[in-house]
């Protein structure tokens, strides 16, 4: 198996081929369930009040990858989704833009129009988005139609089945083609949580995507139930944490699905700071997928700034 | 950067009072002992004078108690008693948020302990006792078991409500009536819940509350009309009860200091791990009799522990006990600090390697920051006396009866815990662990339903579950 | 008719399944009820008590490590083979305790029985005692009697062999060692039954029997620091607050029986209760 990146000697070894890579990853130590659900409720009853929370508030809306993945897209609705991004809230200029853009590949060109010289990027789904069930080819072609729309970031899926039944190999190795096929887009891998159940599983897919290349590694296509939670989003902040001790790269988490107000969003954020620490509090390494998030976020800070609560009349619905 | 701003609970919801008085025969009363006044650990103010009692109202309280015992509490159905049992739990919840920041101010925990543990712990123990006081009969002491008369009960300053709950709550609902004597630095929630019990109607004397020093504990189990010694402390003051108790026919049970070991196995669940560690030694600034004070790591993974161990104790939040952020809170007084100062300091002098969380602290109040050795050996002061703070001794083992040969080498025996995703080894583990509770795969879990308690030097007898009736029942 | 000469048996004690003299060298005389001399009882030391602790500490791990099932066929074992010298316990207790043989014979089956009775509790204690606690929360919580450890035994003074069945019993039935100090002037049927204990599959420590002034021995014994819990049943009146204060050094559990307890009766859970601990053991519960 060709590894994507030079590696240090003890992860060279774990890639070298199919044994060595179950070995390596059924060698990581378990996750017990109660402990890290303990933990993650624990942390989440963080109190960020005043200062700290209009920052979390700009930070957060900052990391936002506005989302819009239905079959009803259109470029009309695209295009709206675009504008909110450049100007999430139109008389408070002041208001950061958010990341990225994220959609399906057929609608990324509309998206990159719109977006160009904003700084936001185009993020899109690719490899058989949701359940990542076709062949590799079309997988590839997939992401290499993405990038050729003018996608600059790529959210893939991994194979879910061949996880479970134990190819690691084979989910390694799509996930190097795919980010071949990405060039110098950015690769954001979904491990899908929510179908992987366990959180050793989720450590050991962190660890694989993260030795395959993934730049991004990211909870949930947001189509399947359970989607992020805090304890899966605390495993893959260890994930990276540990990544960086290992080899001193940064890589980025990504919770996507289910996060939806600014209350869920610090403590993700409250997470971010204390799990992995405060490096990872850039749009660079820790994203928000999300679509009704923003405007949760734009009505606190109103309300943060106002000294009085704000409504959804006051901000705009696209 | 990111910082928290400060997100301090109001100290007005804990309805302070200038003076506090003792609570005798269902009236809050002033004691004649010399009044003392509480201070905020974690500021060194006065919050508040509270009378104390004299030996004559040592002998009062006994009276009132055994008054109430005889003509009230052993004839009224247990059906009944439980109900008023029922009545104070509910009273601890609904006022659950004001105990907590009473609790925090008075004690120097942070508010979200007081908060999630200690208060609704304490509601937890008087509910679950309520509902065994109609149903002694089923407990496995015989048909009908009697209790024992009038319980004498001294409680420590870590846990001022939760311990008193522990107390009274078995007393109760076995039919004893209850004399409590708090901890001369933390007697705020005992008299607020005092005042609870006045509000649920119990009958004058069956609970009375009389603040005082150690020499108001001695005269208390002491006294010639207790039945039944309770106390919760060090290993020092407990032995000499036992030894004022020698030859007498009171009950006696004692909750005494420990040494835990947590012994961590190369495959455990390693960020569980670190998190049962902090939880184990900063929990309640490491004020606990139970705390995992002995950090036993298998050799193998020490220094990735040790790492991952250091940048998790960096992120802990020391600080005003009133931050709802606040990780650690306040050691409980300038004594308990310079004993903390004095062994930590032992722990370089013999050659142990300190650690200390570059963590800020507070100018005012009493503060003790994270502090972990490593390099340390069963030899070692740290590694044998009770520090009752936030200091972790780090030991290394090889084998799995090493683990064991060391976590048992202490007169102590309350507490261990032990990590590994081996089932099989946890088991074998947990059967030769000479302790009253061995936590696996986690750490500090409290239950009114699990009885705790130690082996040897940390005590006997036991408190919660059916186990913990025994101490409050003639069997 | 010529008598024969009887052959005299030679009283020693019985520490970690052997059968010493004194270290001291002291013995003495042992008398019926009416002063008649019976034999020379071996009249232990404090360093027989020491001797005795470090064999019943030695003997712990085994004997509570063994099965509740092996345990429990051991003490039935120690029924059976005092069944078959029946006969001899009753003329020694009749001697002893200067009771008629009917009584001595009542004396020595209950004694016997009772055997029986700890025998069938080796395998329950567990499950009568412990507990599966239903803790508000995803754990698994259990708890589960275990033996304290090594235990004094200060043997009731008055009745020699049913007393003193009474007090070990419950003692190793759970899994703890004793160090049996006897009855001071009716040590002989004690002595015997280390005999009946040793060929019945007791293991060498798990039972010490020293004969001699229990004001002697019992304050090394209550004081001993390997020692974790003492039973005051026989101690002398005026020593017994002494003793307790003096346990009180390393925390002991103390029984104090009440006065004049009727062994006759079938006992209580009590004596198997004063000498457990109860551990509690939390684990998660999760995937």
């Amino acid at each position: 198996m060709a590894a994507p990146t030079t590696l240090p000697s003890a992860l060279a070894d774990a890639v070298r081929d199919e044994s060595s890579l179950r070995r390596f990853l059924h060698g990581l130590p378990g996750v017990d369930q109660v402990g890290v659900e303990q933990r993650a409720a624990g942390l989440g009853t963080r109190s960020i009040k005043k200062a700290a929370k209009l920052h979390a508030i700009d930070l957060a809306i900052s990391m936002v990858d506005l989302t819009t993945l239905e079959g009803a897209d259109t470029p009309g609705k695209v295009r709206g989704l675009a504008a909110k991004a450049r100007r999430p809230d139109p008389d408070r200029p002041d208001v950061p833009k958010v990341a990225a853009v994220c959609v399906y590949p057929d609608m990324v060109k509309t998206a990159a129009d719109e977006l160009r010289g904003t700084g936001i990027g185009v993020a899109s789904v690719a490899t058989a988005f949701p359940s990542g069930r076709s062949t590799m080819d079309v997988k590839l072609a997939d992401t290499r139609f993405a990038v050729e729309q003018g996608a600059s970031e790529v959210d893939m899926v991994i194979d879910r089945g061949a996880f479970l039944s134990g190819r690691y190999g084979q989910v390694f190795e799509e996930i190097v083609e795919v980010k071949r096929a990405c060039g110098d887009a950015h690769l954001k891998v979904i491990l899908e949580t929510g179908e992987l159940v366990t959180y050793d599983n989720v450590r050991r897919a962190s660890w694989l995507a993260l030795l395959a290349g993934g730049d991004f590694i990211k909870t949930s296509t947001g189509k399947v139930q359970p989607a992020a939670t805090l304890p899966v989003t605390h495993v893959m902040l260890q994930a990276v944490r540990d990544w960086k001790t290992q080899t001193g790269e940064l890589r980025g988490v990504k919770p996507a699905g289910g996060i939806r107000s600014t209350k869920d969003a610090i403590k993700y954020l409250v997470a971010v700071h204390e799990v992995a620490g405060p490096e990872w509090l850039d749009p660079h390494l820790f994203r928000f997928g999300a679509s009704t998030l923003l405007n949760d976020l734009l009505m606190q800070r109103r309300t943060q700034l106002d000294g009085h609560y704000s409504g959804p009349d006051y901000v705009t619905v696209d | 950067m990111w910082e928290y701003a400060p997100a301090p609970e109001s100290r007005d919801i804990a309805n302070l009072k200038p003076a506090y008085r003792m609570f005798v025969d269902g009236q809050f009363v002033e004691g004649s002992g010399e009044p003392l006044k509480t201070i905020n650990p974690g500021t060194e103010e006065v919050l508040a004078e509270v009378s104390t009692a004299s030996k004559s109202d040592v002998d009062t309280a006994v009276k009132a108690a055994r008054r109430a015992y005889d003509r009230v509490w052993s004839k009224m159905p247990g059906s009944e008693r439980a109900k008023y049992i029922y009545r104070i739990a509910r009273q601890i919840q609904e006022r659950g948020r004001e105990l907590a920041v009473l609790e925090s101010l008075d004690n120097g925990k942070p508010i979200k302990e007081s908060r999630d543990v200690d208060v609704p712990t304490a509601a937890a123990h008087f509910f679950y006792h309520a509902g065994w006081a109609d149903k002694l009969g089923y407990a496995g002491y015989g048909p009908d078991p009697k209790p024992l008369g009038v319980a004498g009960q001294v409680i420590p300053w870590n846990f001022p409500l939760l311990m008193a709950a522990w107390k009274i709550a078995p007393a109760l609902a076995c039919g004893n009536t209850v004399v409590l004597k708090p901890a001369e630095t933390t007697p705020l929630t005992a008299l607020v819940l005092a005042d609870i019990i006045a509000q649920c109607d119990l009958p004058p004397g069956v609970v009375n509350i009389i603040p005082g020093a150690g020499d108001i504990g001695a005269a208390l189990v002491e006294h010639d009309g207790v039945d039944k010694v309770a106390f919760t402390g060090s290993t020092e003051v407990g032995k000499t009860i036992q030894r004022q108790l020698a030859g007498t026919n009171k009950k006696l049970t004692l909750e005494l200091g420990g040494k835990a070991a947590n012994v961590v196995f190369d495959d455990a669940p390693l960020d569980q791990a670190v998190e049962g560690i902090v939880n184990g030694i900063f929990f309640n600034q490491g004020h606990v009799c139970c705390a995992g004070s002995r950090l036993l790591v298998q050799e193998s993974i020490a220094d990735e522990l040790l790492e991952k161990l250091h940048a998790r104790v960096s992120t802990l939040r020391v600080g005003d006990p009133l931050d709802k952020n606040t990780d650690v809170g306040a050691i409980n007084s300038r004594e308990q600090l310079a004993r903390i100062t004095e062994l930590t300091e032992s722990g370089e002098a013999e050659g142990a390697q300190r650690w200390t969380s570059s963590c800020p602290l507070p100018d005012k109040g009493f503060y003790f920051a994270p502090t972990v050795f490593s390099g340390v050996s069963q030899a070692m002061r740290i590694a044998r006396e009770e520090i009752f703070g936030p200091v972790l001794s780090v030991l290394t083992f090889r084998t799995p009866d090493e683990a064991v040969a060391k976590a048992n080498n202490t007169p102590y025996g309350l507490s261990a815990g032990v990590w590994t995703e081996k089932g099989s080894r946890i088991l074998w583990m947990a059967q030769r662990m000479r302790a009253g509770v061995v936590w696996s795969n986690t750490f500090n879990r409290f239950d009114p339903t699990a009885p705790f308690g130690g082996y040897q030097e940390s005590g006997f007898g036991r408190e919660g579950g059916r186990t913990g009736l025994e101490a409050y029942l003639d069997v | 008719m010529s008598d024969r000469v009887t052959v005299a048996k030679t009283y020693k004690l019985y520490i970690g399944g052997a059968f010493p003299r004194s270290e001291s060298g002291r013995s003495y005389p042992v008398t019926d009820s009416k002063g008649a001399f019976l034999a020379n009882a071996a009249q232990g030391s404090r360093k027989d008590a020491r001797d005795a602790v470090t064999a019943a500490r030695k003997a712990f791990g085994g004997w509570s490590g063994a099965t509740a099932y092996n345990r429990g066929q051991v003490l039935y074992r120690v029924a059976e083979v005092l069944e078959g010298r029946r006969e001899q316990f009753v003329t020694e207790v009749a001697a002893s305790e200067g009771v008629p043989v009917k009584k001595a014979q009542s004396l020595v089956d209950t004694a016997i029985d009772r055997w029986v009775w700890y025998a069938g509790w080796t395998d329950k204690v567990a499950a009568v005692l412990g507990s599966a606690n239903p803790v508000a929360g995803p754990y698994f919580s259990f708890s589960t009697p275990e033996p304290t450890g090594v235990v004094a035994v200060l043997a009731p003074q008055q009745s020699s062999l049913l007393g003193l069945v009474s007090v070990i019993a419950p003692v190793i039935a759970s899994g703890n060692t004793a160090v049996v100090v006897t009855s001071q002037d009716r040590p002989l049927p004690a002595i015997t039954l280390s005999e009946v204990l040793a060929t019945s599959d007791v293991p060498g420590g798990v039972v010490n029997i020293i004969t001699g002034r229990t004001a002697e021995i019992a304050p090394w014994l209550a004081s001993h620091a390997d020692v974790n819990a003492l039973d005051l049943t026989g101690a002398p009146e005026p020593l017994r607050a002494e003793l307790e204060r003096s346990a009180a050094g390393t925390v002991k559990r103390v029984l104090r029986t009440k006065v004049g307890e009727d062994f006759a009766v079938t006992p209580d859970l009590s004596r198997i209760r004063a000498y457990l601990e109860t551990k509690t053991v939390w684990h998660p519960m999760g995937v």
